[in-house]
């Protein structure tokens, strides 16, 4: 990723897009009118000066609440996305470098974990395992890790044949310099690539555990958790469910177009972004 | 072009079958059966192990951790948690084979007679929504290939990647804002039940199935559309088109055919993920559905219906993806003849 392509109008409206999701996960207790948990007026009040963006279903200010959720999305995603990595390029790397049943072990456990869909996957272990967020991490992370282990894989596997790889082998390199100085540079975009649409994919998938009650636990709110809770407003005419939905839309629109533009496509046999 | 593509898949993409002299699609049909049959063994063990060997204890998640140990003692006895694990998943399989999923701890009702007609309620919206999301896809994809380059392919490329981005529960909100309560068009839940006529039906499961429609249809235009653009690039077509061949032409009798391998993948890879977008769908519809019995089930810890549930969805996923290998296939006469 030594040369980014021209910036594009698209890009610049992604870039921008996850900037504000920076910065406002960053400063969330600066700009935050309000403690997460303090109710500032009625139920599902509409927007006033004291709440920007009205109340929630027991009156706390849903601004306030957007804010500090951007944090907690952000963190939760984060972390997932980088255990994942961790494991997925380890594991893939491994794979690819070892061959042999080491390699089949690997890939055949791996298929068998994407057999699966994710979201049953992740449903049918949280259905036993304690509702913590580090548990909500780790399920997400090696969830994710299965895509990972599979694309790590596939880029090591072709590198490691190259003549460089085998130069470096016969003139008597460790596999720490074979996979650190020859592997990784050369896998190392298309996998930042990677790292863009599973952070996207990430905060999809815990908007939803969080959404149907299994993602993160009250009084911490992502936003998923937003919707969740002010989503029966809905049938009386208000809309507080509408802005979080609204939120995790646009972040993850901004990922997407800025992955887009970092692979310097507007499509691919990639197509769109997501797994099962 | 193709290791992105393998990417996608979700499940086992196997190594292309290898055919011998004489031997027939058929064979190659019973092989892929009989791998997915066992796939769908060892998924059966991943998901016993995933409830039954994790840590976390079922009865003391029934009971809170406040339980006596007495208490504790019995519902373990009850439920023959006693047993070690392998003899349970022998009996739990050996009963599942049978449809005999046995009874929820919750509410002791009989899972299989639970499950059937929810079954039966979430394949119908799936397939409905299937019905109306590929030929929609597969003509825009068209279409966008058609006009490429244009306005018209750019509009449809960004409403697609806006409609992919847009997490189903959101999607499904701004359905009900829009046409139950901003209009009261539509009813915002789907609770449909056995006696209610077809016509009433499908109008109470209009918008559940858009919103599907809406998850799955950006992703399948995507690839239709990159599938053609792919073939496009080929030196054939480009004769076809230095001959003066007009470019309906060339798109419908020259590049379809060819890009119809991958269309088709695709396609039933967005229906097998119809299986899993209908969860969040039910939920949001309080649709009778074997998802929101799962969502359901999972918060109450019962671990038997959660079981049941994934095994039946994991199932229907594989089903589905063993359909994809074997259209892509017969539509690809190059995949029954490797090297």
């Amino acid at each position: 990723m030594n040369r980014l392509p021209r910036m594009t109008p698209l890009a610049a409206l992604g870039l921008g897009g996850l900037a504000v999701f920076l910065i406002v996960a960053l400063f969330a207790p600066w700009l935050a009118p309000h403690p997460v948990s303090a109710v500032v007026g009625g139920v599902w009040e509409p927007p006033s000066a004291t709440a920007l963006l009205g109340t929630d279903n027991i009156g706390r200010d849903l601004f306030s609440r957007l804010v500090w959720g951007a944090r907690v999305t952000f963190i939760i995603a984060a972390l997932a996305t980088l255990l994942a990595f961790l494991i997925g390029v380890t594991l893939g790397f491994y794979a690819a470098f070892r061959q042999g049943w080491v390699d089949q072990v690997l890939s055949r456990l791996n298929d068998l974990m994407m057999a699966i869909p994710t979201l049953i996957f992740a449903l049918v272990v949280l259905a036993v395992l304690p509702k913590t967020m580090v548990v909500l991490i780790l399920v997400m992370a090696v969830l994710e890790a299965t895509r990972v282990f599979r694309i790590a894989r596939a880029l090591a596997a072709d590198i490691v044949v190259l003549d460089y790889v085998e130069v470096a082998r016969l003139r008597g390199e460790g596999w720490r310099w074979v996979v650190f100085r020859e592997i990784l540079p050369n896998a190392l975009s298309p996998l930042l690539a990677e790292l863009g649409l599973r952070f996207a994919f990430a905060i999809l998938f815990l908007s939803t555990l969080s959404f149907l009650g299994l993602g993160v636990q009250p009084p911490i709110a992502d936003w998923g958790s937003l919707v969740k809770d002010n989503k029966d407003g809905l049938v009386f005419g208000v809309f507080a469910a509408l802005i979080p939905g609204a939120a995790i839309a646009i972040l993850v629109v901004s990922v997407n177009l800025v992955v887009d533009w970092m692979l310097h496509k507007t499509s691919s046999l990639k197509g769109a972004h997501r797994n099962g | 072009m193709a290791e992105g593509f393998d990417t996608q898949s979700g499940a086992l993409t196997p190594l292309p079958p290898r055919v011998g002299k004489g031997r027939t699609v058929l064979s190659l049909l019973f092989k892929r059966l009989f791998a997915g049959l066992l796939l769908l063994w060892a998924v059966s063990v991943l998901i016993f192990a995933g409830t039954q060997i994790l840590p976390g204890d079922v009865a003391t998640a029934m009971l809170g951790q406040q339980a006596t140990p007495q208490a504790v003692a019995k519902i373990r006895a009850d439920l023959g948690l006693e047993k070690p694990a392998p003899v349970r998943y022998a009996q739990w399989l050996g009963n599942a084979v049978q449809g005999d999923f046995g009874r929820s701890y919750s509410n002791r009702q009989d899972i299989a007679k639970s499950i059937a007609p929810r079954l039966k309620n979430t394949l119908f919206l799936a397939a409905m929504a299937a019905v109306i999301a590929v030929p929609l896809a597969l003509g825009l994809g068209i279409l966008s290939v058609l006009y490429a380059g244009t306005w018209v392919d750019r509009t449809v490329g960004l409403v697609t990647l806006s409609a992919i981005s847009l997490p189903e529960f959101f999607a499904g909100y701004l359905l009900i804002a829009y046409f139950s309560i901003s209009h009261f068009w539509l009813p915002s839940s789907a609770t449909v039940s056995d006696s209610m006529p077809l016509a009433q039906r499908l109008i109470v499961m209009a918008l559940p199935c858009m919103t599907l429609v809406l998850a799955v249809v950006g992703h399948m235009m995507r690839m239709t559309r990159a599938a053609l653009l792919n073939v496009m690039a080929s030196p054939y077509i480009e004769t076809a088109i230095l001959k003066g061949l007009p470019a309906r032409r060339v798109v419908w009798k020259h590049a379809l055919p060819n890009a119809l391998s991958p269309i088709i993948s695709v396609v039933s890879l967005n229906l097998a993920y119809l299986i899993v977008g209908v969860v969040v769908v039910e939920v949001i519809f309080v649709y009778p559905g074997m998802g929101q019995y799962l969502v359901d089930h999972v918060s109450k810890r019962d671990v038997p219906v959660v079981q049941a549930a994934g095994l039946i969805f994991a199932a229907v996923y594989i089903g589905l993806n063993i359909v994809a290998d074997l259209l892509a296939i017969l539509a690809n006469p190059r995949l029954r003849h490797p090297r």
